[in-house]
């Protein structure tokens, strides 16, 4: 066994440093802060914690933009814990976070995708949150390519399987298909969760003396250095031969019933006031937890590894170091109140084991039969990990691509009206969303397909929160720091129609490979553009999320900049949904429409093109817009609304009719083309019964306002332009994913009498 | 009135049981199922979710819980008691109500708004509807295809033991469309659908759930 007594003496050992991801100045640097070579131990903790997943060393220097926005009042916790926490008024806090999944979601859809919801959960969890909702932000590659057959029917099934299971709905997201994601999907889940204010828990490890407890599921051999092997560089073993030292699958296998059971047992202990600090076990499982922990507090943190219950008992010291089980926790215990922690956890009938104590010194000591493997000051481990400015360049393609004007005229508005509604891009999502549970907890107020999702916190005062995710790769490809822009304000946009007030971003941004100088400057500019963005809407950053080395060999995804908006509504009882319910109202268009088809659906489905430069970005009308929105909403001047993004003013109206099925005679003013298919900022579709004083309320907004008809029929009319009988588009529209992921029924076959009880 | 709502681990709408409860103006009182403690309820409900995380087979491991032993006893003897979903599943397996649950025939787990006909309205469980109504509450599972083999079924038919039946689409490839069936007493009844999630305007896509709970209030007086 490798000991740090040994290692001090042993200095020429060659030790797997790059097997393990680690470059040759990282390694030196680790000899240079322990003062010898580290242990095998040693070593397996820092290659972990110095992985790009979690050191963020590629993003570093260009996410500290966020930090510098403006501090807010509605922040009360930021950036740096596990996730934010926001004021969202009446002394309740709200804490949400997207995170991705993405690489394990490939390699092993279900279970990928299961244990990238089971993470996001337990970092709302540790913030001292019930959560209470998810949604879920998906990227395939083409969607009648065969290995997306492949991944996606799994994705959907582990997103569904384990948030059903742990009993929170699943209030909306995206699903949205390109080429450029077929060896790379993207797998983004969302957590939100409620607390109140004197609820806000925080990792890290306080007074000495203090126990550590593991708690949760054993720790086995799954998901074995999965943050190093799977989200650096590429994880294509036969490529240059990075893998993991263990011989057991990298992704992590999920348990939702243990999760389920954590929550609960966590939701008691927080409310008995039973710990100091908690931290929840993801990547670089219990290297991560400790160092986090102990370089969080202001003392050492000793750990007894023979204490940690196993799943293997043949496991190493390094691999129960690097394990990445899912459904554990790590927290911090004042010995006083250890045997009440224990009895809450022997109540769930979870696992709870004491592992270690808070000391007064400045070191992370871990010990192993007696003996010393790990003897490391913590803060080199989890905080000051490398640092890179990478290099960057602007895609020399880009100016090439900007100047490929899309085409704009449609030489058949009505069979492009379908194609694009049609579209596994703009079809109905109901063959995905049918397998997540909207309902559990019954505070779901809207859920997908609506724009937001809103859910009520309070059953006395009916507040609420809105949440939505955006995230349009096509314009960011065309111009990453206005698309990434554009995306805030879809989601900003989304939140305001349903008459929430906007209120704090999350984040998830998925990019190629940080070595290559073209992604690292398409990164920067969205950064930049986040920041930007989120200072011109007032809005502050919460936390967020990187990953990077979303790649296929040489290809890069298109940048894929999430962005997540959190609103609140002061009653939620006055919300507006998108769906027309009434025949006889007026239907008005708010905001003001361009020819502008850069990185539209319309371009890329009807001709295959990706070009140009995308919707130009006015922030100040969206905020006027979205001022507009909540107003309306709050007097009850409309009754439905619906944000324009992908498909423009098509997609919208069908969205619009075919929920109730109630169609309306419409005409549109202007180029046909652009008044259906183009894609500008700051636009909505509202339905009314008093159309006076909606204009009167745009006008003092002074957002354009254009009446486009009267709600009733069974058919989209527009005037000389087309009529589309909703029989014919919800055929289109619906058709889409059941013919493509659809899988057949079992006949329902004769039980022989006897194998069932009958009594 | 007080109604018993049981908490296994695993279970998820005991929140959403407890709300319908307190909405069709009875007291919930929180049950849990390690305990031998009925607390005096006037009736039971299961809940929905993956009580003992679904392990073995759904509903197994939590028909044999001591709570429910005490809840089947209960049962012999006239308390009423709704199976929702899990719950269902959880008294088919404790042998209150007949047949079984097994993966739906599409072999995805299932969300939609569900219309159900009310067939026998004279349960403790749904004397607030009329035979023959449609209502709409949600459907939400993985394995809810109801299951009995045909001379089993054909004699839950005769004998009038079909509460509600899937009307406007089978989600979930049960026999015959049936959605929840009755003890012989019309006491106990399971059903795969949610009526908690069908008790309040802003958050269902009805209120008819709320009828099977004021149902069991107005049974309970009357008896």
């Amino acid at each position: 066994m490798d000991t740090v007594e040994l290692a001090a003496k042993s200095p020429e050992d060659q030790q797997p440093w790059a097997e393990l991801g680690l470059k040759d100045d990282e390694y030196a640097r680790i000899r240079e802060i322990l003062g010898r070579r580290p242990t095998t131990a040693e070593l397996a903790m820092y290659s972990v914690m110095w992985s790009e997943h979690c050191s963020y060393k590629s993003s570093k220097v260009h996410l500290r933009r966020f930090g510098d926005l403006p501090q807010s009042d509605a922040l009360l916790v930021g950036m740096g814990e596990n996730a934010g926490v926001v004021d969202v008024g009446d002394g309740w806090a709200v804490t949400f976070k997207v995170e991705s999944h993405n690489h394990p979601s490939y390699v092993e859809p279900y279970q990928g995708a299961a244990t990238g919801v089971g993470g996001i959960v337990r970092d709302i969890l540790t913030m001292g949150a019930r959560p209470v909702a998810v949604m879920d932000s998906l990227r395939f590659g083409a969607a009648d390519a065969p290995d997306t057959a492949r991944v996606l029917p799994g994705v959907v099934a582990g997103v569904g399987g384990y948030g059903n299971c742990l009993g929170l709905p699943n209030i909306g997201g995206e699903l949205l298909f390109d080429d450029c994601y077929a060896g790379n999907p993207l797998v983004n889940a969302l957590c939100v969760g409620v607390m109140k204010h004197s609820d806000v828990r925080l990792a890290k490890a306080e007074g000495a003396g203090n126990k550590v407890v593991l708690f949760g599921a054993r720790t086995g051999g799954d998901g074995i250095g999965g943050v190093s092997v799977l989200a650096s560089e590429t994880f294509d073993d036969s490529a240059d031969g990075r893998r993991g030292p263990a011989k057991r699958p990298a992704v992590q296998v999920g348990d939702p019933f243990t999760e389920k059971l954590l929550i609960e047992a966590c939701l008691e202990i927080f409310a008995a006031d039973l710990v100091t600090g908690i931290q929840d076990l993801g990547g670089a499982g219990i290297s991560c937890a400790t160092s986090e922990l102990a370089a969080a507090g202001s003392g050492g943190m000793a750990i007894d590894l023979d204490a940690v219950p196993l799943r293997d008992s043949t496991l190493t010291p390094a691999e129960i170091l690097m394990s990445e089980s899912q459904e554990r926790m790590c927290a911090i215990v004042e010995p006083g109140k250890v045997e009440e922690f224990l009895a809450v956890c022997a109540r769930w009938d979870v696992l709870a084991t004491v592992i270690g104590e808070v000391t007064d010194g400045d070191r992370l000591t871990i010990d192993w039969h007696g003996e010393r493997i790990v003897d490391v000051p913590p803060r080199t481990v989890a905080l000051e990990g490398p640092v890179y400015e990478r290099p960057m360049s602007r895609p020399a393609d880009l100016d090439a691509l900007q100047a490929d004007a899309p085409p704009s005229s449609s030489a058949d508005l009505r069979a492009d009206w379908l194609a694009v509604v049609s579209s596994p891009d703009g079809a109905d999502k109901t063959w995905v969303t049918e397998q997540y549970d909207r309902y559990v907890r019954g505070n779901t107020v809207l859920a997908q397909p609506e724009d937001a999702g809103v859910l009520r916190i309070d059953e006395q005062s009916n507040r609420g929160i809105a949440l939505a995710l955006d995230g349009n790769a096509r314009y960011a490809r065309l111009d990453p720091y206005t698309g990434t822009q554009l995306n805030l304000a879809e989601a900003y946009r989304n939140v305001a129609v349903s008459g929430a007030r906007p209120l704090a971003v999350t984040n998830c941004l998925n990019f190629g490979s940080p070595e290559e100088p073209e992604v690292m400057w398409q990164f920067a500019e969205a950064v930049r553009g986040l920041a930007d963005g989120c200072r011109a809407l007032g809005l502050p950053v919460t936390g967020g999320n990187v990953s990077l080395y979303n790649q296929t060999g040489e290809t890069a995804i298109n940048p894929t900049p999430v962005i997540g908006v959190l609103g609140v509504h002061a009653d939620v009882t006055r919300r507006v949904p998108t769906g027309w319910r009434a025949d006889g109202e007026t239907v008005l268009l708010l905001g003001e429409t361009r020819p502008e088809f850069g990185g539209s659906a319309w371009a890329g489905v009807v001709h295959g093109h990706l070009g140009g430069l995308p919707p130009a970005l006015d922030l100040a009308a969206e905020q006027a817009l979205a001022e507009l929105m909540v107003g309306l909403a709050a007097d009850g001047l409309v009754s439905s609304a619906h944000d324009l993004a992908d498909g423009g003013l098509a997609q919208a109206l069908t969205e619009c009719a075919l929920r109730y099925g109630i169609g309306a005679q419409l005409r549109v003013e202007g180029d046909p083309t652009a008044a259906l298919f183009a894609e500008s900022g700051a636009r909505a579709v509202v339905t009314t019964a008093d159309a006076t004083a909606v204009r009167a309320a745009a006008e003092a907004a002074g957002v354009p306002v254009t009446e486009l008809g009267t709600t009733g029929g069974a058919a989209l009319a527009l005037d000389g332009l087309l009529e589309l009988p909703l029989a014919e588009l919800r055929e289109a529209w619906t058709a889409t994913l059941p013919a493509l992921f659809g899988s057949p029924e079992i006949a329902v076959g004769t039980v022989p009498a006897g194998t069932v009880p009958t009594s | 009135m007080r109604i018993g709502v049981i908490t296994f681990p695993g279970s998820l709408d005991d929140v959403d049981a407890a709300r319908a409860v307190r909405l069709a103006g009875a007291e919930p009182v929180s049950l849990w199922h390690g305990e031998h403690d009925l607390k005096d309820v006037d009736a039971v409900v299961l809940p929905g979710g993956f009580s003992y995380g679904d392990y073995l087979r759904a509903g197994a491991i939590a028909a044999r819980s001591p709570l429910v032993r005490d809840v089947v006893a209960a049962a012999r003897t006239g308390l009423p008691v709704l199976g929702i979903c899990n719950g269902f599943q959880v008294l088919c397996e404790a042998g209150l109500l007949p047949g079984a649950l097994t993966r739906n025939s599409h072999l995805h787990f299932r969300n939609r708004d569900q219309a159900l006909l009310v067939e026998r309205a004279d349960t403790a469980w749904t004397s607030s509807f009329a035979q023959g109504q449609t209502i709409v509450v949600p459907v939400k599972n993985g394995e809810g295809r109801y299951v009995a083999a045909d001379a089993d079924l054909d004699r839950l038919e005769g004998e009038g033991r079909v509460v509600v039946r899937y009307t406007g689409g089978n989600p979930n490839g049960s026999s015959r469309d049936i959605a929840g069936v009755t003890s012989a007493d019309g006491r106990v009844v399971g059903l795969m659908p949610h009526p908690e999630h069908a008790v309040e305007d802003l958050t269902g896509p009805s209120t008819d759930g709320l009828g099977f709970f004021v149902s069991v209030l107005q049974a309970a007086v009357a008896a």
